[in-house]
């Protein structure tokens, strides 16, 4: 494949989209303190409550009035919800000019484990992003957030948080998938 | 569309192609990470952080711009961080990953998405209980590595570039 390390050749790809990507949260929280007067750190997980709140509303109205966290953290578009937007764009966007879009229905570490069932892959995927998404709007961000932001400030919270993300990670990867030969 | 509307929609588009063009929105690469084979999310995250964090701290000394910093629950970062991990693991996916894999063609990652949501409005439902009990363990406020330890910042990021970098020399060692 296109890009990635072959052997003994170092791939300088995550290096320098890793570094490009720090240039562009630099230069977000500088622009956004300016232009909006408030610093924008890049994050993800708050958009979630946001969208949940907005289905939510769809059908209970009151009931989102009257939940204290969808006040707090507002139902509504906002930098963050759209910043996702852009995310879906972007991507699609450059998978598309490199030509790296690929349709993929199962993952292949996935498929060796439980097979190619499009619904228990859709099952394990929405049950793991249910408890995911309730301990980061408990742990208060996600690899984004916490891990990235939060380093970049070096938040205690955030060093804590990607601890326990990859402790966690580490551990129930090796359960499930676990270790390959080689 | 306001300017802060245009900003994400703009800061996003970037944040997704890097995302991309990184291969980090892959499952393979982020349940390679946690199985130790493939280093490449961290590679990419730490060289963000490298940048990031000189960059952020160099305009928060010249009084450019304000830091933003999440609070210090212990309980909850520690407990939440647990929870979350678990989870990523069966996805394979981050919240902000998931957007990106999705729209590179990996359309599963449209049932970690749902469930991401629905994981969102449970937890808008369970957030009172939790407000009494576990956020309140442990509860320092906004505190950063440098202030406990009392030391400068110009002293913790050296530390942690050296720290970050032996690490990317360890991956390319072992080939991961």
């Amino acid at each position: 494949m296109k890009g990635e390390v072959m052997n003994n050749k170092v791939s300088w790809r995550p290096y320098i989209a890793g570094a490009l990507l720090g240039v562009l949260a630099v230069l977000s929280v500088y622009i956004s303190t300016n232009e909006l007067g408030k610093p924008k750190f890049l994050g993800a997980s708050t958009t979630f409550v946001r969208a949940a709140g907005m289905v939510e509303k769809t059908v209970a109205p009151e009931h989102v009035a009257n939940n204290r966290y969808m006040q707090k953290e507002k139902v509504k578009v906002d930098w963050q919800f759209m910043l996702m937007v852009g995310v879906l764009i972007g991507s699609f966007g450059a998978a598309v000019l490199t030509g790296s879009f690929k349709k993929e229905s199962v993952p292949p570490i996935w498929k060796e484990k439980f097979g190619s069932s499009i619904g228990v892959r859709a099952i394990g995927a929405f049950v793991g992003g249910v408890v995911a998404m309730f301990g980061a709007r408990l742990a208060g961000g996600c690899p984004s957030g916490h891990g990235l932001s939060g380093l970049m400030q070096l938040s205690v919270s955030g060093f804590i948080a990607m601890a326990g993300f990859f402790g966690a990670g580490m551990i129930i990867a090796l359960l499930v998938y676990g270790r390959k030969e080689g | 569309m306001n300017t802060e509307l245009w900003l994400g929609l703009a800061t996003g588009v970037i944040f997704g192609a890097l995302l991309q063009q990184g291969r980090v929105a892959r499952f393979e690469k982020q349940v390679g990470a946690m199985l130790l084979k493939d280093m490449t999310i961290f590679k990419f995250m730490l060289s963000a952080i490298i940048v990031g964090m000189i960059g952020i701290n160099l305009l928060a000394a010249l009084d450019m711009i304000p830091y933003s910093v999440k609070p210090t629950i212990l309980g909850a970062n520690l407990i939440g961080g647990l929870l979350f991990g678990a989870g990523w693991a069966v996805m394979g996916y981050c919240p902000g990953t998931s957007f990106a894999a999705f729209a590179e063609g990996r359309w599963h990652a449209i049932w970690s998405i749902l469930g991401m949501l629905v994981g969102a409005a449970i937890y808008a439902e369970a957030e009172p209980t939790m407000r009494e009990t576990v956020m309140t363990w442990g509860n320092y406020g906004k505190i950063t590595l440098p202030q406990i330890l009392g030391v400068s910042v110009w002293l913790v990021i050296p530390v942690l570039v050296i720290a970050f970098i032996g690490l990317f020399l360890l991956f390319e060692k072992k080939g991961v």
